[in-house]
């Protein structure tokens, strides 16, 4: 934790009304700022005590705190290193262990999601039974369980997906680890739009986790070895620009630079690639493609790592803008976390579950005929919480919206089930 | 280095009864998160903390205070500058953050109830969606509670028309330091009992339940943006404009400093080379608006005004505010430490009292930058320096503390808004004679006679309760200069 980072914190509060824990809890050890005091308290001597490490654990990391901060304290960089101190300094119970390892040793691993579709399918039914009995297990248990999406047919996306009309542009496509396995859907039309936009789309095989999870999870390391991997990967493709379509991997991907920086080699390699977010590349190539008209009302929800950390807003909406007759109703208290955070569902389940009732209240409280983000950890989250209230909540992808769109199909092809 | 906390565990096992777990905090290491609130000089870690949620609640901690005669500090968001909220290290501390309930927007009557952990911001976001809004709006407005508004009389940029929290605050329900829930009304007969709790800053009770007046949002709103090449062109101009007989919702000014931390932080994309900006408000009817806006116009560059921008469309209005309402804390981007005062002055003395700053920042080599609601002489001098330069606090601390005494000799007050609070006792003396002082007492005595709620804030070493103020010898100052009479 870098004492001069804390220094930059004046005290001031701003950032409480931001803050998903303040909000729920409303104790200062539960704010950005209290964090901060609980860093300075470590920093200058104080042991790291399960306490301290508990009120880590409640951040979601979901940077509300870092737009929000008048004097530019970089919360996103002493929360990461402090996460790093906990899991280097701090002994956890033997069942948070041991779950912490189930979800570090699945997530980031592509092919051992694949490995978990079957029987994911075959208790796709027996699950909503089992709950009870997991919920009194263990309610993380429960959590995942519940989590768990429906399992959609594998789409195999080519290695390369040629420009449709002039070439405007070669970039490379990361196709993430939940993103490939459990939203495959997601991914074709990413680069259904890449390519009816004008790109060449090169989209290497067997790609590996970009490090998103393990970086904010306190897992330099781990993460450090997944980036130099990605990074290969994508100089091999010979590409310069990589689409990121998921916000958690890009925010980690953007950042590749620091996350090397001990290793300035590497550094440098990362500096030589620039990961860019899809709508944010899409609103900056300009549109080429015709739109057809998709007459339906449509509520955009930030996910944090792409608002918060990527500071990517307005292009998002430039894009659903453009699309004839479709209409863009804001949430409000848009800048809250829906509560899903990457594993942060998993690991404080009740804390989530709360957030995510907070925000399906409001966002079916918009009337929308269908809910667009560009993470699928948050539509998963809200649509969850939306079915707890007896609501089915359609949701989409920003590039599903668009790809509709370019293809000329009805509204009611989107956020099916 | 702060004080330990007192053994306070007795009384935490009454707590935890009442409050139940959640609700008391005594791990040493959480405490401490408690410290101190927007004014980090001053610490205290509090023996023990509670998070009431109810009325209820709040009277039977402090019922249990008071019998065992232990202190007791009330604290919202923890965003006071003066330390008004800073905790004992022997009592406990009261935080009303999880008293956030709106209980009622109350749109035929313009008033709404609402609990006082709930942020000044909103409110407003509450009353909005029927054309309404509660009108102080501290810069803080987003963080800070409306309890905590209640306590300081806090006002903010638009207080030179609409007035501070005292003109908005309709009822307040209270805890009494005695642990006794009294409702005092606006529309009582006989004393105004609550216009003497409204700016206590804490020493007379806590407030449980508000009821503040909406009001209606202005047809137009129109802000302009006028830059000088210096501060005193601007005072200029402000002085140009309340004497053409305007009042305008809010006349803010910032000199170069405070301009270039507000670039730092939030781009707000002023006009180069201004070496003040002023921020005018004009709301009102459409008609009226437009009228004193363009004498409004006419008088800024009559006064030197090299640009003026406008914005009548709420996006544009809020990328000029951006830069104002961030400068205090924009300041840490470039200064690695820094004091905010609080002063007022008539406005007819501004360009004395700034040249008057200018000469002390030279002395000291220290730098000022400065944020003022220039329309009610409201300084908010930002005192920079290098914590980690020896000496460099002590001398930021003189020149903080001169500029206050410039204040004072130019007739005018050491507190515009932030309180008095730990901070600004020793500075009484110098306002106010010991009768006065002593006159005071006995308003804090009929509320608290054990001294129990605030202690130390406020009044310099206060007299006790029961011991008879000194006799008055000679003339009263005031009087001895000619500024108040006897009648």
């Amino acid at each position: 934790m870098d004492p001069e980072l804390i220094k930059d914190c004046v005290h001031c509060g701003f950032c409480l009304p931001t803050c998903p824990t303040y909000a729920l809890w409303g104790e200062e050890m539960d704010s950005p700022r209290g964090r901060i005091h609980l860093m300075k308290q470590h920093v200058e001597g104080t042991p790291l005590t399960p306490e301290m490490a508990g009120h880590f654990d409640a951040c979601l990391g979901c940077m509300a705190c870092v737009t929000a901060c008048p004097s530019g304290v970089r919360y996103d960089t002493l929360i990461e290193q402090t996460r790093a101190e906990v899991e280097r300094t701090h002994r956890r119970g033997w069942d948070e262990r041991a779950f912490r390892a189930l979800v570090f040793g699945l997530f980031p691993h592509p092919r051992r999601l694949r490995a978990l579709r079957l029987p994911l399918k075959l208790t796709e039914r027996l699950r909503p039974r089992l709950a009870p009995l997991l919920e009194r297990l263990d309610p993380r248990l429960a959590a995942m369980a519940a989590l768990a999406p429906p399992v959609p047919r594998r789409t195999l996306i080519p290695p390369l997906v040629a420009a449709r009309g002039e070439r405007r542009a070669v970039v490379g496509m990361l196709t993430g680890c939940v993103q490939a396995e459990f939203f495959p859907r997601v991914n074709a039309a990413t680069a259904r739009v890449l390519a009816l936009e004008g790109c060449d789309v090169v989209v290497p095989p067997r790609q590996g986790c970009c490090g998103a999870l393990s970086v904010h999870s306190g897992r330099p390391e781990e993460a450090a070895r997944f980036a130099r991997r990605t990074i290969a990967t994508f100089e091999r493709a010979g590409v310069e620009t990589v689409i990121v379509n998921a916000a958690g991997c890009g925010s980690s991907t953007k950042e590749y630079a620091d996350l090397l920086a001990g290793d300035p080699a590497w550094a440098e390699r990362a500096r030589a690639l620039r990961f860019v977010d899809l709508a944010e590349f899409l609103a900056e190539l300009g549109p080429a493609a015709e739109r057809h008209p998709l007459p339906m009302t449509v509520a955009y929800h930030d996910a944090c790592h792409l608002a918060h950390a990527q500071g990517v807003r307005a292009q998002p909406r430039a894009l659903l803008a453009g699309v004839p007759e479709l209409r863009v109703r804001e949430i409000p208290d848009a800048a809250m976390c829906c509560g899903s955070a990457g594993t942060y569902n998993l690991f404080q389940p009740e804390a989530a579950r709360e957030l995510g009732d907070r925000k399906a209240e409001q966002v079916l409280g918009v009337g929308a005929d269908l809910l667009v983000s560009a993470n699928p950890g948050c539509t998963m989250q809200i649509a969850s919480a939306a079915r707890r209230r007896g609501e089915e909540l359609r949701v989409a992808h920003t590039a599903e919206v668009l790809d509709a769109s370019l293809r000329g199909l009805s509204p009611a092809a989107l956020g099916a089930p | 280095m702060t004080p330990a906390p007192a053994d306070l565990s007795g009384l935490s096992g009454r707590f935890l009864a009442m409050l139940g777990p959640h609700g008391v905090i005594t791990d040493p290491v959480r405490l401490r998160t408690y410290e101190c609130d927007g004014l980090t000089y001053h610490r205290a870690t509090p023996a023990v903390v509670v998070l009431p949620e109810t009325a209820e609640q709040v009277a039977a901690v402090v019922r249990a205070c008071h019998e065992t005669g232990t202190p007791f500090v009330a604290r919202g968001s923890g965003t006071g500058l003066s330390g008004g909220a800073l905790p004992r290290s022997d009592g406990v501390l009261i935080v009303t953050s999880r008293m956030r309930r709106i209980l009622e927007i109350d749109v035929e009557n313009r008033r709404a109830v609402v609990e006082p952990g709930v942020t000044n911001l909103a409110i407003t976001e509450a009353a909005r969606p029927y054309g309404y809004y509660y009108a102080p709006d501290p810069s803080s407005q987003q963080i800070c509670s409306i309890g905590g508004n209640v306590a300081e009389n806090s006002g903010g940029a638009h207080c030179l028309k609409y007035g501070f929290t005292v003109n908005h605050v309709l009822a307040v329900e209270l805890v009494t330091p005695e642990g006794e829930i009294v409702l005092l009304d606006a529309m009582d007969p006989g004393y105004d009992l609550l216009g003497a709790f409204i700016g206590s800053e804490g020493t007379l009770g806590i407030a449980t339940k508000i009821t503040v007046r909406l009001s209606r949002e202005p047809e137009t709103v129109t802000t302009l943006l006028a830059a000088f090449p210096d501060v005193e062109t601007g005072g200029v101009a402000v002085s140009a404009i309340i004497g053409a007989g305007i009042v305008p919702a809010a006349i803010e000014m910032m000199d170069a400093l405070a301009i270039e931390a507000a670039e730092a932080a939030v781009r707000c994309d002023y006009p180069p080379g201004a070496g003040a900006v002023l921020i005018v408000e004009l709301d009102g009817p459409h008609a009226e608006v437009a009228h004193e806006f363009a004498r409004v116009d006419a008088i800024c560059r009559e006064s030197g005004a090299f640009a003026v921008r406008v914005a009548d469309d709420p996006a544009r209005r809020a990328a000029i505010w951006k830069g104002r309402r961030s400068a205090f804390a924009a300041v840490g981007r470039i200064s690695p430490a820094y004091l905010v005062q609080d002063g007022v002055v008539p406005r007819t003395a501004l360009p004395a009292v700034l040249a008057g700053i200018e000469r002390l920042s030279a002395r000291y080599g220290i730098r000022v930058a400065n944020v003022f609601h220039a329309g009610d002489g409201n300084l908010h001098p930002l005192v920079l320096f290098d914590d980690a330069e020896e000496g460099a606090g002590e001398r930021a601390e003189l020149v903080s503390g001169e500029i206050l005494d410039l204040c004072l000799e130019h007739g005018g007050s050491i507190t515009g808004e932030h309180g008095v609070g730990v901070d600004k006792s020793r500075y009484m003396p110098k306002m106010f004679t010991a009768e006065d002082l002593d006159t005071m007492q006995l308003v804090r005595c009929a509320f608290d006679p054990r001294n129990l709620s605030n202690p130390g804030k406020i009044f310099p070493t206060p007299r006790l309760c029961g011991e008879v103020p000194g006799v008055r010898k000679g003339v009263h100052p005031l009087v001895a200069s000619g500024e108040a009479d006897l009648f």
